[in-house]
C-alpha cells in the first residue's frame, strides 16, 4: 500500500528577478513501512522536498496524493489536520518549546487533536518511555543533552501514531556516537511497522535505510534499494 | 469540537501566563498604560458617585418647593461685581413682599452669620446662625426631637431663644439635656427652646444642615449685623411643587414693584431654587465626566499601542515556535487564539491591578465623599481591559496566524 504518491512535482522560488528551481519534475511513491534516505549535495532540494511531503509547503506544479487524497486541493485547516495526525516531523535543530518540559512538548500534538488531559498525559509518557527518557520526563530542553532533546522530538513525532515520520538531518547536530544511538532508535521504530523518510549527508547513516533517493539540482538523480543495508545492534 | 477548543484555549492560556511571567519587567511596563487607564476610569466613576451621593442628600435639605430671593444669584451669568452693586434686600422689602405676594404658602426673611456656639467648656466654631421669623418654620420640614420653634411673639420681640440642630446638640449636650440650657452665640446668651431631629444629610462643601442654630432675626441685626451680609434672603415656599413656577413669576413681579424697577431695567435681585443648583451641578459633573472619559481613553489608547507593540515583538521572537506549532498541527485559528489570549491576559492582569489601585484610592476618597467601588465599575473595568486586549492583540495575532510554516521554521 502506498502512502505517498507525487507526480511531476516542481517548486520554483522567485528571488528578485531570478527563479530558483528547488525541485524539478520529481515523481516518487513511498510505500508503507519503507525506510527511505534522501541524499544529495547542499541546495539540491532535499528540505524543500521534505516540506512538500510534510504538507508544510505546496508545490508550484504537479500532483501530490497522500493516502489517495489529493493534497493540492486541501484547505489550510485540512493540511493542519494531516500534519497533526498523519505526519511526524523530526528536525535537525530539534525545535522543542524551550519553556515547556519534555512531557508537555510531547503532549502538544495531542492537544491540537483534542485529546483529553488524562489520556494525553498517558500517551505522552508512554512515548517518552519508548524513546528511553522515562527519567527525564519533567526536564526542560535546556536541561537535556542534544541526543536526549532529539529523543523528545522523536517521541513528539511518534505520539500521534502518524502514517509517516519525516526526519530532516536528525543527526546533523549530534556527534557520531549520539547520532548512532538515534539511528538505533529509528531502526526500532521502523521495525515496529512505521514508515520513515530521512534526509542525511552521511553515506553511513543512509545505509540504515532500505532505499536511497539521491537528488541533484532538484532532480531525482537516482533511486535505489540498499543492498548492503546496515542493521545497527544494541550492545 | 467544543472540547477541542477548550484544550486549545487552556493551552493558549498556559502559554500566555508563561510568556508573561518569563518576561516580568517587560510585562509590567506593558501593563502600565492599562493599569493607569483602569485606575482612572474606576476612580473617576467612584468619585462621581460620591459627589452625587453627597449632593443629592445635601440638596434634599433645600426642598424642591422653596424659592430663595436673594441679592446674589447662586449661579448665573451676571458678573459678581454687578450683583455686589445691587441694593440690599431689607426687612421693609420683606414686609411688603409678605403682604403683596398671594401665592406663597409662607415666606420668611433669613439673615445669617457664622459664630462660635458655646455651652460651658464645650464649643463649636463657625456654626451657621440663622435669624428669621416664626414663619420660617412653615418654609421647612423641620421635626423636633425636643421642644419647639420660637413663636411670633418671641420673634417680634427679639427674645434670646434658640433652636439648635442635632449636630450642635450632640456636641454641646452629649447627655441630651439641651432644653432650657443656656448657650453663648458669639458671646451672646440664648436659651435653648428646641432641638431639631437629624436631617440625615451629608456634608456638602462645608455646609452641614444639622450644624445650625435658629434665632429670632432681630437678635442677629442687633448683635451680628456688621458681620453678616447686610442683606436678607427671603425664603418663599410654594403651596406645592407644581405651583413653584407660578409662585416664582409672582414673586418676581412683586419684587420688581417693591424695588421700583422701570420697565426696561433688569432685576436687581435673584430668585434661586434647588433646580438651578441641580442644572449647574449636572453641568459640572458632565464636564468632569467628559474630562474623565478623555483621560481614560487616552491612557487606554497609549496602553493599547504599547501592548500591540510588545505583541508584535513577541510574535517576532517566537516565529520559530509558531513554525513548530504549525508543523505539528496547529491551525491558523489556534495561533490566532494563542496570541489574542496573551494580549487579553496582559490587559486583564493590568485591569485587576488597576482595580486594586482604584479600590485603595476610593477608600481615600471615602473620607471626604462617602463612596465605594460598585459592581458595575468592576464589570466596566474587566470589560474595558478585555476589549483593549483583544483590539490591541488582533493585528499581531493575525500576523502570527498567517505566517508561512516553512518560512517560520527557517527564521533565525
Ligand atoms: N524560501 C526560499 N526562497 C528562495 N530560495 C529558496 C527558498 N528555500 C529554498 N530555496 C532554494 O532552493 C534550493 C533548495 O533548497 P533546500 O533547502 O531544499 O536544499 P537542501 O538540499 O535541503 O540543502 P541542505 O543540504 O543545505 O539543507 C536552494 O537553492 C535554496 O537556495
Ligand atoms: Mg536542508
Amino acid at each position: 500500500m502506498n502512502i505517498i504518491t507525487i507526480e511531476n512535482i516542481s517548486k520554483v522560488y522567485k528571488v528578485g528577478d531570478t527563479e530558483v528551481h528547488a525541485l524539478r519534475d520529481v515523481s516518487l511513491t513511498i510505500n508503507k513501512n519503507e525506510y527511505v534516505a534522501i541524499m544529495g549535495p547542499s541546495g539540491s532540494g532535499k528540505s524543500t522536498l521534505m516540506n512538500m511531503l510534510g504538507c508544510l509547503d505546496t508545490p508550484s506544479n504537479g500532483r501530490y496524493e497522500f493516502k489517495n487524497k489529493n493534497v493540492s486541493a486541501m484547505t489550510d485547516n485540512e493540511l493542519a489536520a494531516i500534519r497533526n495526525r498523519e505526519i511526524g516531523f523530526v528536525f535537525q535543530t530539534f525545535n522543542l518549546l524551550s519553556r515547556s518540559n519534555a512531557l508537555h512538548n510531547v503532549e502538544l500534538p495531542l492537544i491540537y487533536s483534542g485529546i483529553s488531559g488524562a489520556e494525553r498525559k498517558d500517551r505522552a509518557r508512554k512515548a517518552l518511555v519508548d524513546v528511553g527518557l522515562e527519567e527525564r520526563i519533567h526536564h526542560k530542553p535546556n536541561e537535556l543533552s542534544g541526543g536526549q532533546r532529539q529523543r523528545v522530538a522523536i517521541a513528539r513525532a511518534l505520539v500521534t501514531n502518524p502514517s509517516i515520520i519525516l526526519a530532516d538531518e536528525p543527526t546533523g547536530n549530534l556527534d557520531s556516537k549520539t547520532g548512532e544511538e538515534i539511528m538505533i532508535l529509528f531502526n526500532q521504530i521502523h521495525q515496529t511497522g512505521n514508515t520513515i523518510i530521512l534526509v542525511t549527508h552521511e553515506e553511513y547513516i543512509a545505509k540504515h535505510a532500505d532505499r536511497i533517493i539521491r537528488l541533484k539540482d532538484g532532480y531525482v538523480h537516482s533511486d535505489e534499494k540498499v543492498l548492503d543495508r546496515y542493521i545497527p545492534t544494541i550492545n | 469540537m467544543n472540547k477541542h477548543f477548550f484544550f486549545e484555549f487552556k493551552e493558549g492560556f498556559i502559554i500566555a501566563i508563561t510568556a508573561i511571567f518569563s518576561n516580568k519587567i517587560r510585562s509590567i511596563l506593558t501593563m502600565l498604560g492599562i493599569v493607569i487607564g483602569i485606575t482612572s476610569v474606576v476612580t473617576m466613576s467612584t468619585a462621581i458617585r460620591g459627589i452625587d451621593n453627597s449632593f443629592q442628600e445635601g440638596i434634599s435639605s433645600l426642598g424642591t418647593d422653596v424659592l430663595y430671593i436673594d441679592k446674589w444669584a447662586w449661579f448665573s451669568n451676571v458678573e459678581w461685581w454687578k450683583m455686589r452693586n445691587r441694593k440690599s434686600i431689607t426687612m421693609e422689602d420683606y414686609d411688603k413682599f409678605r403682604s403683596m405676594a398671594q401665592l406663597p404658602l409662607a415666606s420668611a426673611p433669613v439673615a445669617n452669620t457664622g459664630q462660635r456656639v458655646k455651652h460651658k467648656e464645650k464649643y463649636i466654631d463657625r456654626v451657621i446662625i440663622n435669624g428669621s421669623t416664626a414663619d420660617y418654620l412653615k418654609t421647612t420640614n423641620f421635626t423636633f426631637s425636643m421642644g419647639r420653634f420660637y413663636s411670633e411673639i418671641e420673634s417680634k420681640s427679639s427674645r434670646y431663644v434658640a433652636v439648635i440642630g442635632s449636630e450642635v446638640a450632640k456636641n454641646l449636650f452629649p447627655l441630651g439635656d439641651a432644653l432650657d440650657k443656656e448657650i453663648k452665640v458669639g458671646g451672646v446668651a440664648f436659651r435653648v427652646i428646641g432641638v431639631l431631629e437629624e436631617q440625615g444629610s451629608i456634608i456638602l462643601g462645608n455646609f452641614n444642615p444639622d450644624n445650625q442654630v435658629f434665632v429670632p432675626i432681630g437678635t442677629i441685626f442687633k448683635h451680628f449685623m456688621g458681620q453678616s451680609f447686610g442683606s436678607v434672603t427671603i425664603n418663599v415656599r410654594a403651596v406645592s411643587p407644581a405651583l413653584v413656577e407660578e409662585t416664582k413669576v409672582e414673586a418676581q413681579s412683586v419684587m420688581r414693584k417693591i424695588r421700583g424697577l422701570g420697565y426696561q431695567e433688569p432685576d436687581d435681585f435673584s430668585i434661586n431654587q434647588q433646580e438651578g443648583l441641580m442644572e449647574q451641578y449636572n453641568q459640572v459633573v458632565g464636564v468632569i465626566q467628559i474630562a474623565g472619559i478623555f483621560i481614560t481613553s487616552l491612557s487606554l489608547f497609549v496602553g493599547a499601542i504599547g501592548i500591540m507593540n510588545i505583541m508584535f515583538v513577541s510574535v517576532r521572537e517566537r516565529t520559530r515556535e509558531i513554525g513548530v506549532r504549525k508543523a505539528i498541527g496547529a491551525t491558523r485559528k489556534t495561533i490566532l487564539l494563542q496570541f489574542l489570549l496573551e494580549s487579553s491576559t496582559i490587559c486583564l492582569i493590568g485591569g485587576f491591578i488597576g482595580l486594586l489601585f482604584a479600590v485603595i484610592l476610593s477608600q481615600v476618597i471615602d473620607r471626604f465623599l462617602p463612596t465605594s467601588v460598585q459592581y458595575d465599575a468592576v464589570f466596566l473595568a474587566i470589560g474595558i481591559s478585555l476589549i483593549t486586549g483583544i483590539v490591541a492583540g488582533l493585528a499581531p495575532a493575525y500576523t502570527a496566524a498567517k505566517l508561512d510554516p516553512v518560512e517560520a521554521l527557517r527564521y533565525e
